[in-house]
């Protein structure tokens, strides 16, 4: 991220040297009010997840403020931002894995195609099981590839014979673009893979339920570049069937794989808009002065 | 050479002595912890290696049925109470005829144990057929004779053995009728007030019955503890409260649980005294800290990726810990639980209180019969006059440590096997 790509760079911000560029954060922000409302299209009509007047605490400390922000169906959406400002909270709050916080609390209402996420009367797991997530760190059980895909499907029992079973982990693992690689080894240790396959079992386990919506948590920050364009292009297959939000660091990636780019700041949502006009012309000037790598 | 390299130079000299000074401090003290447990060793096995076999003397015997003053045939229940004894000593004045006097007889007599009784009763009730016959066998030895043959010239001065007892000994020896054979009855008999006769199997069995009830009352509920405080309690004052509590509780002085297990369990819920599920359930309250805190240490050190990905899939909290946590923390629980079970299979005190320090001959049949354990037996035969005694002693504790070694030797062994890497 402090590396970040330059996508809007001019020749006199390239040629300008660190410390200058710290102060020009500073005035930005001193000069900069937070907008009251997110600018862009936060909105869309076809939504398949919509939050509204979202607030997060961790015990005293908030961290997200306000936001609003629908995932329309079949849509890559990518969630960016400097580190700390609650994107990766944000996409938690999405299938409540920040129930495992004691202190974490989340206000607001956040619907998953009409149906409060937050209900008490929704079940946890039901919701786990439609909106799927996939972690930072490669993190398959120190099981087989086979029973690593097959765990979720055994958990809601959605095979009931062995041969279901096989053809739900076969799907899964071609989906993930991972069958060709392992399909003479599946009763191997998963975490005998290399860091790419292991993140591409992860997703595999993920999709391997059928959730609606796959979150993704910078889930190539770990990779290697030859890997990370392999989950790129998984994530590009996958999102004609899914809807997906996807955290990252990384611009590039978020301006290769997503349809729309909303921008965190300090816990507030600054702008959401097309991936393309976040990239070229940012309505907001802290997106701009992120995106073209003047802080974060 | 410039100003800095020269006072490098000089530095790294004195770092490279300090490394080297640390270096011998280690070994130092590895080596001091080495001769202690070779002195222990060598003393304990030197003295409790003689244990290991005892005397018999070869003798004719004819089991004379107006001696044993039983019928021919002999009923079982004549058989049980006959006089073995005047046949045992009868083959002893064949051996010595010149013995006269009532005192010189009784004094050769006692040169046979009076477990050669016991074994001629168990004999003859298998082949009543041998009575009015003869035959040659060797006889268990008393244990005077035992530690007489067994000592070098200088310790026999100080036997307890008369004068004529040695000349008898000394014949016996030169007729090459004294041999000496593996002590079986020491893992198969119990407790004797006679050192040639005692065993130590009672308190083997007594102290398997004790770990068993241990292990079964300690290891679920210690891992079900850890658990619920790792996993499900919420972290406020009373769990931290909770915490320390068992922190402490891992310090008490062990004695102090066995006045707890006589107040409540035998006084309070009239439980009978003496007994291995008492024993056990004192050991359990001594060893659950030691589980309680492993299993916490062996469940969080399972990854919380792996927890989030279980989550994250729809794994209610419960499937999570049971279908990852545990099995992933299980070696490091079972290392825990064996190390407590050692520990608490080497735990006298508290069992002194529950009155399994009882002088019990019978080999306890379950957890409910009267026992005394490995570590409680040291102590009573630590305690015993009898000279043959000391040798029981150290042979005890090497069968202790036996037990000891191999329990540590199976944690190790399990955590290699079980350990995974990440």
């Amino acid at each position: 991220m402090e590396t970040a790509p330059k996508i809007n760079n001019t020749a006199q911000q390239a040629s300008t040297p660190p410390h200058v560029a710290k102060e020009k954060v500073k005035m930005t922000e001193n000069q900069i009010d937070y907008p009251d409302k997110t600018v862009g299209l936060p909105l869309v009509d076809d939504a398949k997840m919509s939050m509204r007047d979202v607030c997060v605490y961790y015990a005293d400390k908030q961290a997200i403020y306000d936001v609003n922000l629908d995932v329309g169906k079949n849509e890559v959406i990518a969630l960016i931002g400097p580190s700390g400002c609650g994107k990766s909270t944000f996409l938690r709050s999405l299938n409540r894995m920040n129930d495992t916080i004691d202190i974490c609390r989340v206000q607001g209402s956040l619907k998953l195609e009409g149906e409060d996420i937050y209900d008490p009367k929704l079940d946890v797991v039901e919701l786990r099981a439609r909106v799927g997530m996939v972690f930072q760190k490669p993190n398959p059980f120190p099981k087989s590839i086979y029973d690593n895909v097959a765990y979720g499907p055994r958990l809601h029992g959605l095979a009931n014979k062995r041969y279901d079973l096989d053809e739900i982990v076969e799907t899964s693992l071609r989906k993930a673009g991972l069958w060709n690689e392992v399909k003479d080894r599946l009763h191997q240790p998963g975490t005998g893979l290399s860091g790419g396959q292991q993140q591409r079992l992860c997703i595999a386990r993920t999709i391997a339920v059928s959730p609606e919506v796959v979150l993704m948590d910078e889930p190539c920050s770990a990779l290697d570049p030859i890997a990370t364009a392999k989950i790129e292009e998984l994530i590009d297959e996958l999102s004609s069937q899914y809807t997906i939000a996807i955290v990252t660091h990384s611009m590039q990636q978020a301006a290769r794989v997503s349809h729309r780019t909303a921008y965190f700041h300090l816990g507030r949502l600054i702008e959401v808009n097309d991936t393309r006009k976040v990239f070229t012309s940012p309505d907001h000037q802290l997106t701009e002065a992120y995106i073209t790598g003047r802080f974060g | 050479m410039s100003k800095t390299t020269e006072t490098v130079r000089k530095t790294l000299r004195k770092r490279y002595r300090a490394e080297r000074r640390f270096r011998a401090y280690g070994i130092a003290s590895i080596a001091v912890g080495i001769l202690a447990v070779v002195v222990l060793f060598t003393d304990i096995i030197s003295k409790g290696l003689p244990a290991f076999t005892e005397a018999y003397i070869q003798v004719e015997v004819v089991y004379d049925a107006d001696t044993l003053g039983v019928a021919v045939p002999a009923s079982e229940e004549e058989l049980m109470s006959a006089n073995y004894r005047g046949v045992v000593r009868q083959s002893l004045y064949a051996l010595f005829p010149e013995v006269d006097g009532r005192r010189e007889k009784r004094a050769l007599g006692d040169l046979v144990s009076s477990g050669a009784e016991y074994w001629m009763r168990d004999r003859l009730i298998e082949n009543p057929s041998l009575i009015n016959k003869s035959e040659t066998v060797w006889l268990l030895a008393d244990d005077t004779v035992d530690l007489f043959i067994k000592a070098d010239d200088e310790q026999r001065e100080g036997s307890r053995l008369n004068d004529r007892q040695r000349e008898w000994v000394q014949t016996l020896e030169d007729d090459d009728r004294v041999e000496m054979r593996f002590n079986a009855s020491l893992f198969t008999h119990g407790d004797s007030r006679e050192p040639e006769q005692a065993g130590l199997w009672g308190a083997v069995a007594g102290s398997f019955f004790t770990m068993l009830v241990t292990l079964g009352l300690s290891f679920p509920i210690g891992v079900a503890a850890a658990v619920y405080l790792e996993e499900f309690a919420p972290k406020n004052r009373l769990t931290d409260f909770i915490e320390v509590n068992i922190n402490n509780l891992a310090a008490v002085p062990s004695i102090i649980f066995g006045l707890l297990g006589l107040a409540i369990f035998i006084g309070l819920f009239g439980l009978p005294r003496s007994v291995p599920l008492v024993g056990g359930m004192v050991l359990t309250l001594m060893t659950l800290p030691t589980i309680i805190i492993s299993a916490r240490a062996a469940i969080k050190a399972v990854p919380p990726s792996i927890r989030e990905a279980a989550l994250g899939l729809g794994a209610s909290r419960m499937q999570m810990v049971t279908h990852h946590v545990l099995p992933l923390a299980m070696p490091g629980m079972l290392t825990g639980a064996i190390i407590g079970m050692a520990q608490a299979l080497g735990e006298t005190a508290p069992l002194l209180m529950i009155g399994m320090v009882a002088f019990i001959v019978d080999i306890p049949g379950g957890p409910v019969s009267p026992a005394t354990v490995l570590p409680v037996q040291i102590y009573l035969w630590a305690d015993s006059p009898e000279s043959s005694f000391v040798a029981l002693t150290s042979a005890a504790i090497m069968v202790l440590l036996g037990f000891l070694i191999m329990m540590n030797t199976i944690a190790v062994v399990l955590r290699k096997r079980l350990e995974r890497r990440w």
